[in-house]
């Protein structure tokens, strides 16, 4: 494959190709460290995974997961603790055998392929920094494996130590280090082979929320000059919606929703997703006479359910239900309880012992007294019907 | 948190029950043997208190000098081929299920709980010509009779290792369950087969440990008293059996004690060096 590769690089080098053939078909190109653009070498299927289940004894953990990403893609596997989505990371990375199922890398099997053999770079959530090397020997060690000269190495070293912005640390030693500088020698030493997939396992877990924030946009930017295939494991539905182009909702061992971030927001496929990804109201809806759709005892015009569906669950996001004063073509509620947060002031609405949650800008401060009744007006076009 | 440093005399009071068992049961009788290993042996009887160094200077023969080189040696390839062992043997246990952890643990220790004697005698009935192991290859075909393996050096040396070794996995044990797994994983996901990780990372991240262990079973093979006279010939006599010796049959207390104290001496510079040598990097993480 390698030779191919080679091949087909020397036949057909162009101004943008420096034809070093290090991409190793990631379009991620070892000297130049930047996106090959050589459409030829780099733009085949991706990753693929094909009915992935992994049991440990009685309990499963993935449950016939298939999905496919295409190249350059950044993925978030996002659930609840225990939902199995690094269990998923690991028979992705090599590290967990899987009971079933396959997964293929550019429409090769290599399910069977051993970690090392893969040419993957991963980030542990322990960050699984060699504590007996520098920072340089550290990401020198993929270099080191595959016998790369000494020379270049460090020339390789210092110029991963640039992309994630610690130049001149190769000489520390990993202890001398703050929790966000690991983190960043991690991902440099992940990159460090030019990895064809760029695996992290919950990687920002161990930082404060600020430096949290700020390494989701660093990763998803170097994500994006390198134009690397990188999922990540997270259960933060914020760093998701931050980083990635595809967000993979897992729960129980399944794939709830794979979808793009937005659409998984606006669009939620079931309970499960819109309950996890941001705050929701669902509400349950039935159908009454002549197609009307009624929640909470009011019609909501313009909404239908699918053909043979009588009740089903709706939901809608706080920020697109609307208050008024009166309570016409609307339902009646109490406010019951206001959290100002300065920026948003979230309010509580009692409608007859469901609570329903809407925000509203600062300048309706005034307008927003606890105990007030107020009318709660559902529009249709933000109702999302959900599957049962 | 930082402890305050004591001030006042009562503050040094949980020391005292320690400091009084150590001197008891450590200093006095060391400082005794010390005492007595420049005393004159009185020939057919016991010594008397008088400064010489005579003992010393018997022990600086090429006899007593072999016998320690060879003590010093024995318990270096004990200890060595122990620890070799031991580590990938406790770092595949860790790897494995809680139950088979368990079961190797308790099958350890009640080889831990023998003494020297029924190993030193099982030893030398499986290595011996009528019931031992070589009737077993001959059995297989491997051999063309039975053959006795002892007394000898190879038969001293098994017996101190089997004796040593699951002291030494019990040592190593505690810190190689400790240690990260995703340290190995890492190295694999980097493109190190796992036998590359295991040279490459395992093994100098334990680096304090296997020195610290490698100095434990040293001393602790250094002591080794019974095995030598049951499995091996007199030139693989260690200098405890000479100091056991000089002490009990010939009742030369001053010799032996001088013996002891050299021993002592020699061993604490062999452990200062491997310090040196083995921990110069230090402590890591």
């Amino acid at each position: 494959m390698w030779v191919e590769r080679k091949e087909q690089a020397q036949a057909g080098v162009s101004r943008n190709c420096c034809a070093c053939y290090s991409c190793n078909g990631a379009g991620f190109c070892i000297t130049q460290v930047k996106m090959c653009t050589r459409e030829d070498v780099s733009h085949m299927s991706g990753l693929q995974l094909k009915g992935l289940t992994k049991r440990f004894g009685n309990f499963t953990a993935v449950d016939n997961v298939g999905l496919a990403v295409p190249h350059g893609t950044f993925v978030c596997l996002l659930g609840p603790s225990g939902c199995g989505k690094t269990t998923l990371l690991r028979m992705i990375a090599g590290l967990e055998e899987p009971s079933q199922g396959a997964v293929f890398l550019d429409g090769k099997d290599i399910t069977h392929l051993p970690t090392h053999k893969r040419n993957f770079g991963m980030v542990f959530q322990s960050l699984a920094l060699f504590p007996h090397l520098t920072v340089g020997e550290n990401i020198a060690y993929p270099l080191r494996i595959r016998g790369v000269d000494r020379k270049t190495q460090q020339e390789r070293v210092k110029e991963l130590l640039a992309l994630v912005q610690l130049p001149g640390y190769a000489h520390r030693s990993i202890s001398q280090l703050s929790g966000g500088q690991r983190q960043r020698v991690a991902i440099a030493r992940a990159l460090a082979h030019a990895p064809s997939l760029f695996l992290l396992d919950e990687p920002l877990s161990a930082l404060d929320a600020k430096l949290r924030e700020a390494m989701q946009m660093e990763l998803r930017q170097l994500q994006q000059k390198l134009g690397i295939t990188t999922i990540v494991v997270t259960h933060d539905q914020r760093e998701a919606m931050t980083m990635a182009d595809l967000v993979v909702v897992m729960g129980d061992g399944r794939i709830r929703q794979a979808a793009p971030p937005i659409e998984i927001y606006r669009k939620p496929a079931d309970a499960f997703v819109a309950g996890f990804i941001g705050s929701t109201n669902l509400l349950e809806v039935e159908v009454e006479g002549a197609g009307r759709v009624v929640a909470l005892g009011q019609p909501i015009p313009g909404l239908s359910l699918p053909d043979g569906m009588n009740k089903a669950l709706v939901s809608i996001r706080p920020e697109d239900v609307r208050l008024q004063k009166n309570t016409e073509n609307a339902i009646a509620g109490k406010i019951s309880f206001i959290r100002d947060l300065g920026g948003t002031i979230e309010i509580f609405i009692d409608v007859g012992g469901t609570m329903i949650t809407t925000v509203a800008p600062p300048r309706a401060r005034s307008d927003i007294q606890p105990g007030a009744n107020v009318g709660v007006v559902l529009p249709a076009e933000s109702c999302v019907v959900l599957k049962q | 948190m930082k402890r305050e440093p004591p001030r006042k005399l009562t503050d040094y009071a949980p020391l005292i029950f320690p400091a009084i068992m150590l001197i008891v049961f450590f200093v006095i009788p060391f400082s005794t043997m010390i005492t007595v290993s420049f005393f004159r042996r009185q020939q057919g009887g016991f010594y008397t208190p008088e400064f010489v160094v005579d003992n010393y200077a018997r022990f600086l023969s090429p006899f007593f000098g072999g016998v320690l080189g060879f003590s010093l040696i024995l318990a270096v390839l004990v200890a060595l081929i122990c620890v070799g062992v031991a580590f990938p043997f406790t770092y595949a246990l860790t790897r494995t299920r809680q139950r088979v952890q368990v079961i190797w643990l308790i099958a350890l220790l009640s080889i831990l709980s023998l003494s020297e004697v029924i190993i030193g005698f099982a030893w030398s009935t499986l290595l011996s010509r009528t019931a031992g192991i070589t009737n077993i290859l001959v059995i297989a075909g491997l051999m063309s009779e039975p053959q006795a393996l002892l007394p000898g050096f190879g038969a001293v040396l098994t017996g101190m290792v089997y004796q040593a070794l699951p002291y030494t996995v019990l040592v190593l044990y505690p810190s190689l369950i400790r240690l990260d797994p995703s340290l190995l994983e890492a190295a694999r996901t980097l493109g190190a087969s796992p036998v590359r990780g295991f040279f490459n990372i395992v093994i100098p991240v334990q680096r304090n440990t296997i020195v610290a262990t490698f100095i434990l079973v040293f001393v602790f093979a250094l002591g080794s008293y019974l095995l030598p006279q049951i499995l091996g010939r007199p030139q693989h006599w260690t200098l405890s059996v000479l100091i056991t010796d000089q002490a009990i049959y010939q009742s030369n207390m001053p010799f032996a004690a001088a013996m002891a104290v050299f021993l002592v001496l020699i061993s604490l510079a062999l452990v200062g060096l491997t310090v040196l040598v083995g921990g110069r990097r230090e402590a890591i993480g």
